[in-house]
């Protein structure tokens, strides 16, 4: 493993009066293996983790959790102790703040509106992420035309209905098509664990932007950062070109 | 009874246990899914993670300051042709008249292994661990790579600690070598001839 390495070590050998302990220093390989076996799987761990959910994902369910990254390899984050479940039967997101016309839609209310789906990746800041995701729900523009938003507004804060989440867009961001109230998820309902039943989704941003469990939508007139932004995340969490790279 | 380790040393192993066990215990919080969701309270449960792992090397750094520790160290490092021994036969736990086939000495070499490979895991998780902390110099791709190492090695640790729990378990004798630091001749005789020769040897041998 090390080549050149001597078998015996005066340096290291023990402290006088000890038993002489000659021999090959596997324990020193074994470490210094290790370290290096680590830097090539930090170096191609991405791909590797790739194949393997390929090659897993088809008894995924029953060792998710588990295993790492199986069964769709989304990891569940909460920071609260726990969220009481909504159904879409007593679902409901206030849209407030800037706004011509104030409302609250209903799960319903936000299917009968136009429907935009998109299939992508999914990238969590900490390095996770979950390829082809399937979304569908209100495209973020389309629900702000339904409430009209005022000229002066400049930004959108999202509270979660666990009662301490909260988010940030700028209203320039909330504009992208690719910005979602995801009412479906991976070709079903939006589960509670998912953040269900209705969440956004901000395809371009980092995991953090997609608000779980979503229950309001204020339009005001400058960002105020939101739950993790306070604690040291950029705000404006571009994909490849965020925290660290701004 | 023979001392077979110090406060020092003994003092090394339960801190580095039970932070271990604090970095296991709070992964699974914050890892599985079902727990991550009932319990929730990340801001609560992650710092706790992140700083019972910085200080997982600390007792082994302190420890270095007690010469008996040093020489442990030093033993464990080392396999002599009787660990390969060890590790070829079947028979390496048999024991005749009293003694163990093959003379180890303090450490075999399931013990050895067990330390270098603790060891190297300490440092790959510290190093990990630190890369998803400061997210921020690393690119995707890497950060990517250190939760894959990350999480597979999480997994290694865990089985390799089940299995450390099981041996201390099934020798009794051992497991309060480790928690009162003494051992009887008779147990010294069957597991660690090697060794017993040796404090024999030693003119202050107790």
């Amino acid at each position: 493993m090390l080549p050149g390495d001597p078998e015996s070590d005066p340096e290291t050998d023990p402290e006088p009066g000890r038993e002489p302990v000659g021999g090959t220093p596997v324990g020193r390989r074994i470490v210094l293996g290790m370290i290096g076996l680590g830097a090539v799987g930090v170096a191609v761990g991405a791909t590797v983790q790739r194949a393997v959910n390929r090659v897993l994902s088809p008894v995924g369910r029953t060792v998710s959790g588990v295993v790492p990254a199986v069964g769709g390899g989304f990891r569940f984050y909460s920071v609260v102790d726990s969220v009481k479940p909504r159904t879409p039967a007593n679902y409901t997101l206030t849209v407030s703040g800037m706004v011509r016309a104030p409302r609250t839609f209903t799960f319903a209310d936000l299917q009968a509106l136009p429907q935009t789906r998109m299939t992508a990746e999914f990238h969590c800041v900490t390095g996770w992420t979950v390829p082809n995701v399937a979304w569908q729900g209100v495209a973020l523009p389309d629900l702000l035309d339904r409430v009209g938003v005022d000229p002066a507004a400049k930004a959108l804060r999202f509270r979660s209905f666990d009662g301490a989440y909260t988010e940030s867009l700028t209203l320039d961001q909330a504009r992208r098509r690719d910005v979602l109230v995801a009412t479906s998820m991976l070709g079903g309902p939006i589960t509670h664990d998912h953040g269900g039943p209705v969440r956004m989704y901000v395809a371009p941003m980092y995991g953090y932007k997609s608000t779980k469990w979503l229950g309001g939508i204020e339009v005001i007139d400058k960002v105020v950062p939101g739950y993790w932004e306070v604690r040291g995340y950029d705000v404006d969490a571009w994909i490849n070109a965020s925290n660290g790279y701004g | 009874m023979l001392t077979r380790f110090t406060r020092a040393e003994r003092a090394v192993h339960h801190v580095t246990a039970v932070l271990l066990f604090v970095c296991l215990g709070t992964a699974a919080l914050l890892y599985v899914p079902e727990l991550a969701n009932a319990v929730g309270r990340r801001e609560l449960i992650k710092p706790i993670h992140i700083w019972a792992g910085v200080a997982l090397p600390v007792p082994i750094l302190v420890g270095w300051l007690s010469r008996a520790f040093r020489d442990d160290v030093r033993r464990l490092n080392r396999f002599r042709p009787s660990d390969w021994e060890w590790l070829r036969r079947r028979d390496r736990r048999a024991v005749r008249r009293g003694r163990g086939v093959i003379a180890i000495g303090k450490f075999n070499a399931g013990q050895k292994l067990n330390a270098a490979f603790v060891s190297g895991a300490i440092l790959v998780m510290l190093g990990t661990g630190l890369m998803l902390t400061f997210p921020n110099p690393w690119p995707v791709q890497l950060r990517t790579g250190a939760t894959f190492v990350h999480d597979w090695l999480t997994l290694l640790i865990f089985v390799v600690t089940l299995g450390h729990i099981y041996y201390a378990v099934r020798d009794q004798d051992a497991l309060s070598g480790m928690l009162t630091g003494q051992v009887t001749a008779r147990w010294a005789a069957r597991h660690h001839a090697g060794w017993l020769d040796e404090q024999k040897g030693d003119a202050g041998g107790s």
